[in-house]
């Protein structure tokens, strides 16, 4: 039953992208595409042939396989309720964090190598905002292991609930905010940067793919509908108390996967990009409210004075 | 009796040989030499890393018959020969195909000199490690400064260089007088001068003042920040294979001394762990920040030595907070994870020192901006700087991580049960870690992008060739230990953990080290699934584009289609929106001339953006002018008139006279 949360991960990521659009499409009045869309687009994209630009080399060719390939060993280390990653220890958070680390190493320095000032200027984005939010998971993850005295994904989740303590609850609230800002910021969605932009200089991923095309497109495509599930199942661990039942917890799993997408999908109907200056102070903000859950745990374990 | 101490005098000879012997054999000399040092110590010390049973003990050898001159190695040295060995191997290995532009231009005496000074830093350095006597040990602290100056003056033509190099001199023997001053406050005591006195000093006095002295003596050396102010002029100023030695190794010799004082102290843990940790969090951050503006290769990784020296620093610096709050799992993580980089440190730093070496003679610039493109003219030289970063910044598989995974581990852990001023500590502590991870990958998306990738920016790199490979052969040995370390980590890890029980006897580590272990075998499995996934995808990747049509066009300019290189991403504008950001704590300057109103055909200009060095201004610069200025006053005394000379002689009995009299002498 290890495999739970990595089925879990693909069934979220199959389904994410699509309703996201969806609810695009019916808050802006249009008839909107059907909720597999984007995996259409991805197969379409697995038709065609592939234009590579004359300056780019090795770097650019394997740059999306690499990061696609974080991705998924990602996966490997995401519980689902009790049942435990596939792959658990001490400290597999920061593997975990290190290792979309790499993958998005090789996606900026991919952008570098097309020579392109566009594209140069979206890894510099990337690069910069993604160093700032660095903190902020760990920050999070360090007040998990303070509360549950546990420190790898799967008994943090397990023991998340387990003491009884309902103060817990604003905690996992807070959780759940850092993860979704953490997964809106990471993946380049509103209101950091905005995909669907038309303008190359007000972009930060999409303008690091714009030279890529066809096999490699479509392996980017998947990675940022992985790296969307991945936190999703985050935020359903932290939400869902893993002593309910199985059908309970599919159940919800699916209901706080729907939910998260038409948050997002809201979110982008209804906000406007930040300007890009003002980034850094947003995503600082949300280190911000990290520290907050750790002065919670302060306050829950009572370990203030001592 | 006689005759072996004339044996060994004659062996102390034969490194002079190389001033002897003719030009072409000067090099085959000093490798077969520098291997002789190392096969010898390795025998002494691979037994010492591979034994896990406490019973090894210390192996003690004497140098002279009668007397108490011994070397003294027990695992710690014994990890640091191994680690000292392994780099000066490659570094000489690395110097055959570096130096051979300079074989001709440079005289045979330059040559010697450059060798043997090679030789005597790999030497002093085993000693360094192996000496326990202070006299003794401060001597071979010497040798290794003096020699090590010799290496980075190669380049004594230009007076920059010898600038640099004179500046590093000075600012050595300010850490040697601390040394001094340290091992003659605790050698008072007992009477002998030593790192035993110090013990014996630490368990019946306050062991923080003691300790501040060495600290501050190895910190220069280390190159912790505030006291590092001589390491990004001297890096650069150095040929790359000393570069590689010095950054790689050298600058370890401090942690070593930092480690050897750490495991006898007595008393005053937290104040002692908590500057340690303070100093190093700040050098970790401070030193990568002020790494990504560099735009010299060479310089930008000096600044991540100081980032990289941070990182062990905290590592140590957890450890000794573990011995003040009896927490033996942050002992042994934060003082192995800090060992362990150590040892990384040496294999990704040389390597990328190596590889910018080779850039440089390809290219005959330093400066990135004027680079690109590189990747497909050099792709080992490639290869290995890429490997490097991705080691430097901690990413899994390599070898950086499993150092930096040990420290968090040890945080995380401790976490638990910690008390609120503990646990404050240990998640500053952790953010830290996290953003220097964040910034190192900023820095080096930056350098190896600029460097390898996109279209070249000037003719130099356009006409750059790949190195011989002489010079790359060498670097495969870096290159193979970074990823048996990341793969193979417990190898590694347990070696570097039995360290750590030899030196803090604690009960419970011996048992906490196996979940340790076991964690890291997950780490590489986990590692070993990641390149299975890459490597599946990318087969499946090469057979879909078979059938599939490919094409290759310019890179797309947004419907531009008249682009040059010249108008591609910058260093300077890769990090426009972190200066802007970190401007207050870097003080970037723009040199330019503003174009005036009634200027109707401008002149050529040119604009400078440099990026100054705060605490090098501060407190280093600022005092020495001062000094300098305050000096000079003083010598208009100085007129070389004799009757200016009389008139001082006679104005000093005078102010011995009225002293007399006012029976103040």
């Amino acid at each position: 039953m290890n495999s739970a949360g990595i089925i879990a991960v693909f069934m979220a990521a199959l389904i994410f992208p699509g309703i996201i659009l969806r609810t695009k499409s019916i808050a802006s009045g249009r008839k909107g595409p059907g909720i597999f869309q984007p995996y259409k687009d991805i197969s379409v994209l697995l038709k065609k042939g592939s234009i590579f630009s004359t300056t780019t080399g090795t770097i650019f060719q394997i740059a999306p396989a690499i990061t696609l390939a974080s991705l998924l060993c990602a996966a490997f280390f995401i519980p689902f309720g009790k049942y435990g990653a596939l792959i658990s220890f001490d400290g597999d958070f920061i593997f975990f964090s290190y290792i979309i680390a790499l993958g998005r190493f090789f996606s900026i320095i991919a952008a570098l190598d097309t020579g392109s000032s566009f594209e140069g200027m979206g890894a510099n984005r990337e690069a910069f905002f993604s160093m700032l939010l660095e903190p902020a998971f760990f920050i999070l993850m360090a007040s998990f292991a303070m509360a549950t005295g546990y420190t790898s994904f799967t008994d943090i989740f397990i023991n998340f609930y387990l003491s009884g303590n309902n103060f817990m609850l604003i905690f996992g609230l807070l959780g759940i905010f850092v993860f979704l800002q953490t997964a809106m910021v990471e993946n380049c969605r509103l209101p950091v940067d905005d995909p669907k932009t038309h303008l190359e200089l007000t972009m930060i991923h999409e303008v690091m793919i714009l030279d890529n095309s066809g096999f490699d497109k479509a392996l980017i495509h998947l990675g940022t509908y992985l790296k969307f599930a991945l936190y999703g199942l985050l935020i359903f661990n932290l939400a869902v108390p893993p002593a309910w039942t199985l059908p309970v917890q599919i159940a919800c799993f699916l209901v706080i996967q729907v939910v998260l997408a038409v948050i997002v999908g809201l979110i982008e109907s209804f906000r406007a990009r930040n300007k890009m200056n003002k980034n850094p102070k947003y995503i600082l903000t949300i280190s911000g409210v990290a520290w907050i859950a750790f002065i919670v745990i302060l306050l829950v374990g009572e370990r203030f004075i001592n | 009796m006689a005759f072996s101490a004339i044996i060994k005098a004659g062996l102390l000879c034969i490194p002079a040989l190389i001033f002897l012997v003719p030009k072409s054999w000067k090099y085959l000399l000093t490798l077969i030499l520098v291997l002789a040092g190392a096969v010898l110590t390795m025998i002494w010390s691979i037994p010492l890393l591979t034994d896990f049973t406490n019973t090894v003990g210390t192996k003690i050898i004497p140098l002279v018959s009668e007397g108490k001159l011994v070397l003294t190695i027990d695992r710690l040295s014994a990890f640091f020969i191994f680690v000292i060995n392994l780099t000066v191997i490659t570094g000489i290995l690395y110097a055959y195909g570096y130096l051979k532009p300079y074989r001709n231009s440079k005289s045979n005496i330059q040559l010697s000199i450059h060798y043997f000074s090679y030789l005597l830093l790999h030497y002093s350095m085993l000693l360094v490690v192996m000496l326990r006597d202070g006299l003794a040990f401060l001597i071979a602290w010497e040798i290794m400064a003096v020699s090590s100056f010799a290496l980075v003056i190669f380049d004594a033509e230009d007076k920059a260089t010898l600038k640099t190099g004179i500046r590093y001199l000075v600012q050595m023997h300010i850490g040697m007088f601390f040394l001094l001053m340290a091992f003659l406050i605790a050698g008072k005591e007992t009477g002998t001068v030593g790192f035993d006195s110090v013990g014996t000093y630490f368990s019946s006095h306050p062991n923080f003042g003691l300790f501040l002295l060495f600290f501050i003596g190895f910190g220069i050396k280390a190159g912790f920040l505030f006291l590092h102010t001589w390491l990004p002029d001297a890096h650069p100023a150095a040929p790359s294979h000393v570069s590689g030695v010095m950054s790689g190794v050298m600058i370890k010799m401090g942690i070593y001394g930092i480690l050897r004082v750490v495991f006898q102290v007595q008393n005053d843990f937290l104040s002692i762990g908590l500057t340690i940790l303070i100093v190093s969090i700040l050098s970790g951050i401070l030193g990568v920040m002020m790494a990504i503006m560099q735009h010299d290769i060479k310089r930008l990784l000096a600044y991540h030595s100081i980032e990289n020296i941070g990182i062990i620093g905290i590592g140590t610096g957890l450890g000794v907070i573990g011995l003040a709050i009896q927490n033996p799992f942050l002992i042994i993580t934060g003082f192995g994870g800090g060992l362990l980089h150590v040892l990384n440190h040496s294999l990704f730093k040389s390597l990328l020192f190596f590889s910018a070496g080779t850039v440089y003679q390809a290219t005959h610039t330093r400066n990135i901006e004027h680079l690109g493109g590189l990747a497909k003219k050099m792709p080992w030289t490639a290869l290995f700087f890429l490997i490097g970063s991705l080691a430097i910044c901690g990413l899994p598989p390599f070898n950086g991580f499993i150092s930096e995974y040990l420290i968090y581990i040890g945080m995380f852990r401790s976490l638990a049960h910690s008390s609120m001023y503990q646990s404050i500590i240990l998640i500053s502590t952790i953010v830290a870690l996290s953003l220097i991870g964040g910034l190192a990958i900023f820095c080096f998306t930056k350098a190896f992008g600029i460097i390898f990738l996109g279209e070249a920016r000037t003719t130099k790199a356009d006409e750059a060739t790949e190195a011989r490979f002489t010079s790359i052969l060498p670097q495969f040995i870096p290159v193979l230990f970074i990823i048996s370390i990341g793969l193979l980590s417990a190898w590694f890890a347990q070696p570097v953990f039995s360290i750590v029980q030899e030196a803090t006897p604690h009960p419970e580590t011996i048992i906490l080290t196996t979940p340790v272990l076991e964690d890291l075998r997950s780490i590489n499995f986990a590692g070993g699934i990641f390149i299975g996934l890459v490597i599946l995808i990318l087969l499946y990747r090469q057979r879909h584009l078979k059938s599939r049509h490919i094409a290759y066009e310019p890179t797309w300019g947004c419907g531009y289609t008249a682009v040059t290189p010249k108008q591609q991403y910058t260093a300077t504008s890769f990090v426009y929106n972190y200066n802007h950001l970190a401007k207050p704590l870097l003080q970037t300057r723009k040199i330019m001339e503003e174009i005036r109103e009634d200027e109707i055909f401008p002149e050529k200009r040119t604009f400078v953006s440099h990026s100054e060095d705060l605490i090098r201004k501060y407190l280093a610069d600022k005092p020495a002018n001062w000094l300098l200025s305050l000096l000079k006053r003083i010598a208009a005394m100085q007129t070389g008139k004799i009757q200016h000379y009389i008139l001082y002689a006679f104005l000093f009995m005078l102010l011995v006279l009225i002293l007399t009299y006012l029976k103040i002498l």
